[in-house]
């Protein structure tokens, strides 16, 4: 469904992501790992084509190559994503955004999602104005049940985020990529620090990410037990790499 | 008395915006008064209604209409007979004595050489009474219409809300579509005696080469309200104005809410002061304006306290939409001889936070929608009450068209 292929990404002249190339299937959620600083935010934004950045390389979804189209068009051909750190948007109330996204992908069951991310008191507050890391990544989660993109990206759905929301999120997630219906199977990107989000989902292969290269990709639990033990730095030792 | 202040202050330049040469003497453009709305020339109807002036009359409680210099129009609904008075101030003038003692009295008439002209060559403007402990649901409207290219309209308008007495005034002034240039000199005079309160929303609706310079006082005794609306959405050559609410009674409030989207090459210089002398007085003033394309935009607000417990705050934001607009914010906070009043303000001038909208584009929305949701929201300061057709036109203007 998502090909990436050697993308290459350049932020204020410097080459942050040096030749990526990764693919997921319809129904398939892949994590991506890797320490700060090595790109992993900027792969995300790069397929979602956000932030000020030179790009090359091919961007593949269903085949249609979408890396020269705008934001909003990529949205509307189905990638979604939640980032890790939303700006805050005071000027326009979360409910507002809820039913323009509605307007653009269809609003069933708005309010059955609404609640089950606990969004409700939130609607009438700003975009992300002075929410809490777990109110924040609830946010996001909404609004991408709403969205019900076809490639789902996920920054780091765990950071500044307490156990009991990452229930709540772990489990919206849960529900976002397995729908029942086999024709709206997605594909998902997940970045993840801690690893919690794998009791959740179901994730089929990892990718480690280093110094703008995927050096290792494979079974994820593997991969970040691997990770637990050795480090990052473990991982440029590892065999496989070698 | 008046005339000879206003002969000498004829070439007085005011304390703020471009100084305008205008034309002197007084208009000699006839007009016919009309006995009802229906009978208003259809696109008359159409520009009024931009302003918020119905011509149905639908949901008013009274209204005035002025064209050019001359008042075709005023009337108070049967209803509301014997609690609003609606006149022009000629005939109020006439009518009673006692209001030579309001007359100039919140507007120096010497104060530059447009409060000058108004005094030596004013015809019309309203006089608006709400009588005592009259509560008035249904808004009084007006509208200040010009129809005559090149003409400068001036009018003093005074409103008195009486003791207790509950209203809202609505006041639009326009041009028919024909005209795009003139000038409107327009001085009011309100006092919001005790206990009562006053809602004035004035929505100014000019054409490109309008210079316009409304003088603006007002007085607040104790335990009033005064609440101004003041909404600019198209362009125009120039506007300067800065209205004085002075909060005299104890317990008195005022607040602002200043609108302003400045567009094409206005040159718009607005304030707002608000003069705190009375025990426990509240004030507010809060603007928020939009610059797009060569428009140079000048927000300014004073809170001036003289009462230890006063307690104001104002904020002034812009929001920039184009390379060569200018908008400057100056914010001032004056206190004299009360060193526990309490004064706050907020100043910021900035573009559209581009996170912001690829955030929203990130949704779906174009990037177009991102910004006009953005923009929409950010002129949002709660101006409540105002009618449907100007809730309706504020979101069009606001619907920001990138290829406009």
């Amino acid at each position: 469904m998502l090909k990436i292929h050697n993308l290459k990404v350049k932020v204020k002249g410097e080459e942050i992501l040096k030749g990526v190339s990764l693919e997921i299937p319809r129904g398939e959620t892949h994590i991506l790992l890797g320490p700060n600083g090595s790109g992993k935010t900027t792969l995300l934004k790069a397929i979602m084509g956000m932030g000020s950045m030179h790009t090359t390389g091919s961007i593949l979804l269903d085949g249609e190559e979408i890396s020269g189209l705008s934001i909003d068009e990529r949205a509307r051909r189905g990638v979604g994503l939640a980032l890790q750190r939303s700006p805050a948007i005071p000027e326009l109330t979360l409910d507002s955004l809820l039913q323009m996204i509605g307007n653009k992908f269809g609003s069933d069951g708005m309010e059955e999602k609404i609640d089950s991310l606990n969004c409700r008191y939130l609607l009438g507050r700003g975009v992300n104005e002075n929410f809490s890391g777990g109110e924040m990544k609830r946010s996001e989660v909404l609004q991408l049940l709403v969205q019900e993109p076809k490639v789902v990206l996920v920054d780091e759905p765990e950071s500044g985020v307490d156990l009991e929301n990452i229930v709540v999120i772990g489990e919206a997630l849960k529900r976002l990529l397995k729908p029942s219906v086999k024709e709206k199977k997605r594909a998902a990107l997940i970045i993840t620090h801690t690893g919690h989000i794998l009791n959740y989902l179901n994730a089929d292969k990892g990718y480690v990410l280093l110094h703008g290269r995927i050096i290792c990709s494979g079974n994820p639990r593997d991969i970040f037990e691997a990770i637990n033990r050795h480090g990052f730095e473990g991982c440029m030792e590892c065999e496989k790499c070698n | 008395m008046l005339a000879e202040k206003a002969r000498k202050a004829l070439a007085k330049k005011a304390a703020y915006g471009s100084d305008l040469l205008l034309p002197h003497g007084v208009s000699t453009v006839e007009e016919r008064s009309i006995d009802s709305l229906e009978n208003l020339d259809k696109r008359l109807k159409e520009a009024s209604l931009l302003s918020g002036f119905n011509s149905d009359e639908s949901g008013r409680a009274g209204s005035y209409f002025q064209k050019n210099n001359a008042v075709i129009y005023q009337k108070v609904q049967e209803a509301y007979r014997g609690q609003v008075e609606i006149m022009s101030i000629e005939e109020a003038l006439a009518k009673y004595s006692w209001l030579k003692e309001y007359y100039w009295r919140n507007v120096p008439v010497d104060m530059d050489k447009y409060t000058a002209q108004v005094e030596l060559w004013g015809r019309g403007g309203y006089f608006i009474r709400i009588l005592p402990g009259a509560r008035v649901k249904q808004p009084i409207q007006s509208c200040l219409l010009m129809d005559e290219a090149g003409e400068c309209q001036r009018v003093h308008n005074i409103i008195l809300a009486e003791e207790g007495s509950q209203a809202q005034v609505i006041t639009g002034c326009t041009t028919s579509p024909s005209v795009k240039e003139g000038y409107h000199l327009g001085v009011s005079e309100f006092y919001v005696k005790k206990g009562a309160h006053l809602t004035f929303t004035m929505v100014h609706n000019w054409a490109d080469d309008f210079h316009v310079r409304p003088r603006t006082g007002i007085m607040v005794e104790e335990d009033g309200t005064f609440i101004n609306n003041y909404i600019l959405l198209k362009p125009l050559r120039s506007i300067q104005s800065y209205p004085r609410a002075v909060l005299q009674g104890a317990r008195s409030r005022a607040r602002f809410n200043t609108i302003v989207y400045g567009r094409h090459e206005s040159e718009i210089d607005l304030g707002s002061l608000i003069e705190l002398n009375g025990r426990g007085t509240r004030g507010e003033a809060i603007s928020r304006s939009l610059g797009r394309e060569r428009a140079k935009v000048m927000m300014r607000g004073r809170l001036k306290a003289r009462s230890n417990d006063a307690q104001a705050h104002l904020e002034c934001r812009g929001m920039l939409l184009s390379e060569e607009a200018e908008i400057n914010a100056v914010p001032e906070l004056w206190v004299e001889g009360a060193p526990q009043a309490n004064l706050t303000h907020e100043a910021a001038v900035g573009p559209v936070n581009e996170e912001a909208v690829e955030y929203l584009m990130s949704r779906g929305l174009s990037r177009d929608e991102a910004v006009s949701a953005i923009i929409q929201g950010f002129m949002q300061v709660g101006i409540q009450g105002l009618p449907d057709v100007l809730n309706n036109m504020l979101a069009d203007i606001l619907s920001f068209d990138s290829g406009s």
